[in-house]
């Protein structure tokens, strides 16, 4: 494991930041920690990171103690906050030469390490220009950038795409895999699914302090039900009867909704069921209005998990 | 790496903010300037200074103190800017000694503060200020002044790690002005009612002010007490108590960071 913890605690004041976090992430992946505001994912990331000392429980990151080897794991790691904290008065350029200066390169290896990394980040044009003149998701990628002059084993991302249009979030987002597929373990926190959806291969979600959850995206969907195929029927056509009759042909419930004059089937492999459903309508001459076939989200999941912590927690 | 290794890369990231952004620093600069013509001509005019002796001359090392002084302005803002922007975070998650970013603010404002004192010097000399002792003193007494800008910065340091908000940095600027006021750097403590005289004595800027004045030859506007008859001795020591209570209490908050 490249990034570890167990039982962290946290309190400030009589809140609870971290109440009992662990955390396992094998080297080389993209894992998500999702939670709504408030639930921990920062004050998690600046104790991993060893910006603060916890009050219980142990972290190892790339195969240091966040305590007593806090100097080790620092030369590990980089850290992307949820400000874009680099220098605005500087140039790109400048701000890179610097970082790397301060990770203990030479002045001519800080250089090349700059100009390689404006390249890979795609910001050699803008290299000299202050930063301050950076669109948001071109200081993001700046910031990434600085986070990994040294190619670090880990690099935590606190909400890197909070406040971006979505041009900016896909660059950002194609920064993000460019690092995990150097070798890079990225530890990304994010309120927004759809991006622990795309970036993460394993999914960490988060309520009070602690994981309430702990999958790949597709299992976590899974945990919640199969697919959901819906027919929608014309709306003088007798919603019981056809849901009846489509239950004794397909073998599942169908499951009518008078208001929307649909018809809900909770399906296991909804590609699969699909074929079913659709001879079924045919055979008893039935011309759906609308016939959808649904993944649950991981928005759905995502609020079933934080909606009853303790429950989730079990 | 070591503090002062970082501490120096830290110190270019400062000068190179100034060369990016040249009119903070000319404006700092034009600012003491301005200062200096409004007391020295508006105001001069009216002031006697006690012992006799011509006002620009017992001004002009006042002025110096006092631009020392307004330096814990930039120094609390600048810190407290970085805390602001998660830059000093970016940099507590670096393999760096924890003293650099300190070290980085110490080197770049006392640098700024002896182009100020130069700059000032200069235009001293033309608005016809001499030093009339030896060279020997005259740098003592710019040494005292950057010792005393020295003792400001950790007070800058300390409020700008402590009270990271907008509002602790708009109180710095204010309160410099009564502080500033209230001492020898600008009218002699003895044209002073007698307790206000002696509060403003007791100032530390007073002592340096007085101490350069003294060391570069022009009248000190004091002809009894403490400061009249050890002010270089007060110069040293006012900014060693002050390096040492707020030395200490920078790198607290400092670590206090961690524990937010």
């Amino acid at each position: 494991m490249n990034l570890e913890a167990e039982g962290l605690r946290k309190r400030y004041g009589d809140v609870r930041a971290l109440d009992g976090f662990d955390l396992a992430v094998p080297p080389g992946v993209i894992h998500g920690l999702l939670g709504p505001n408030g639930a921990g994912k920062t004050t998690a990331v600046k104790a991993l990171a060893t910006l603060i000392d916890v009050d219980g429980g142990t972290a190892r990151v790339a195969g240091f103690d966040v305590r007593n080897q806090a100097a080790q794991v620092r030369r590990r790691i980089g850290l992307i906050g949820q400000n874009a904290a680099v220098d605005e008065i500087l140039g790109g350029r400048q701000n890179l030469v610097m970082f790397g200066r301060l990770y203990g390169l030479s002045k001519v290896d800080a250089r090349a390490k700059a100009d390689r990394l404006l390249d890979m980040f795609g910001l050699t044009e803008a290299a000299e220009r202050a930063v301050s003149t950076y669109s948001g998701g071109m200081r993001r990628r700046l910031d990434i950038a600085a986070g990994f002059i040294l190619t670090p084993a880990v690099l935590f991302l606190d909400e890197p795409t909070t406040g971006l249009d979505p041009r900016a979030r896909n660059e950002v987002w194609a920064a993000v895999r460019e690092v995990a597929e150097a070798g890079t373990t990225v530890l990304l926190t994010t309120q927004y699914l759809d991006e622990a959806d795309q970036l993460a291969a394993r999914i960490s979600v988060m309520n009070h302090g602690r994981i309430v959850a702990d999958d790949t995206p597709a299992a976590l969907k899974r945990q919640i039900g199969g697919d959901r195929v819906t027919v929608t029927v014309a709306a003088d056509a007798p919603l019981e009867s056809v849901a009846a009759q489509l239950t004794t042909a397909v073998g599942i419930p169908a499951v009518p909704d008078a208001e929307s004059h649909s018809l809900t089937f909770e399906v296991g492999a909804g590609v699969v069921a699909l074929a079913g459903i659709v001879r079924a309508l045919d055979d008893l001459s039935l011309v759906p209005e609308d016939l959808v076939l649904r993944r649950p989200t991981l928005d759905e999941v995502f609020l079933t998990l934080t909606a009853a912590p303790q429950e989730a927690a079990r | 790496m070591t503090a002062v290794r970082a501490g120096w890369i830290l110190t270019q990231r400062n000068l190179a903010h100034w060369a990016r952004q040249p009119w903070t620093p000319i404006f700092g600069l034009m600012f003491s300037i301005m200062l200096l013509l409004v007391f020295g001509f508006l105001f001069g005019g009216a002031i006697t200074v006690p012992g006799g002796g011509d006002y620009i001359t017992f001004l002009l090392p006042g002025m110096l103190a006092l631009s020392m002084m307004f330096g814990v302005e930039a120094t609390a803002t600048a810190m407290a800017n970085d805390a602001r922007k998660g830059i000093t975070d970016r940099f507590r998650s670096l393999p760096i000694g924890s003293a650099s970013v300190a070290l980085g603010r110490v080197g770049a404002d006392l640098a700024n503060s002896a182009v100020e004192l130069l700059v000032l010097i200069a235009g001293g000399l033309l608005i016809g200020w001499r030093i009339t002792s030896d060279p020997a003193s005259a740098a003592l007494a710019v040494l005292l002044l950057l010792l005393f800008r020295f003792s400001m910065l950790w007070i800058g340091i300390f409020v700008g790690l402590a009270f990271r908000g907008e509002g602790a940095t708009m109180a710095v600027q204010v309160l410099v002005w009564p502080i500033g006021f209230l001492s020898t750097a600008i009218v002699s403590a003895e044209t002073m009612p007698a307790w206000l005289g002696a509060i403003a004595a007791w100032n530390p800027l007073s002592a340096t002010a007085t101490a350069a004045r003294g060391l570069f030859g022009n009248p000190t506007g004091i002809t009894e007490g403490p400061l009249a008859d050890s002010a270089v001795w007060l110069a040293v020591g006012w900014p060693l108590l002050l390096t040492a209570v707020f030395l200490p209490l920078s790198a607290r908050a400092y670590r206090r960071l961690r524990s937010g």
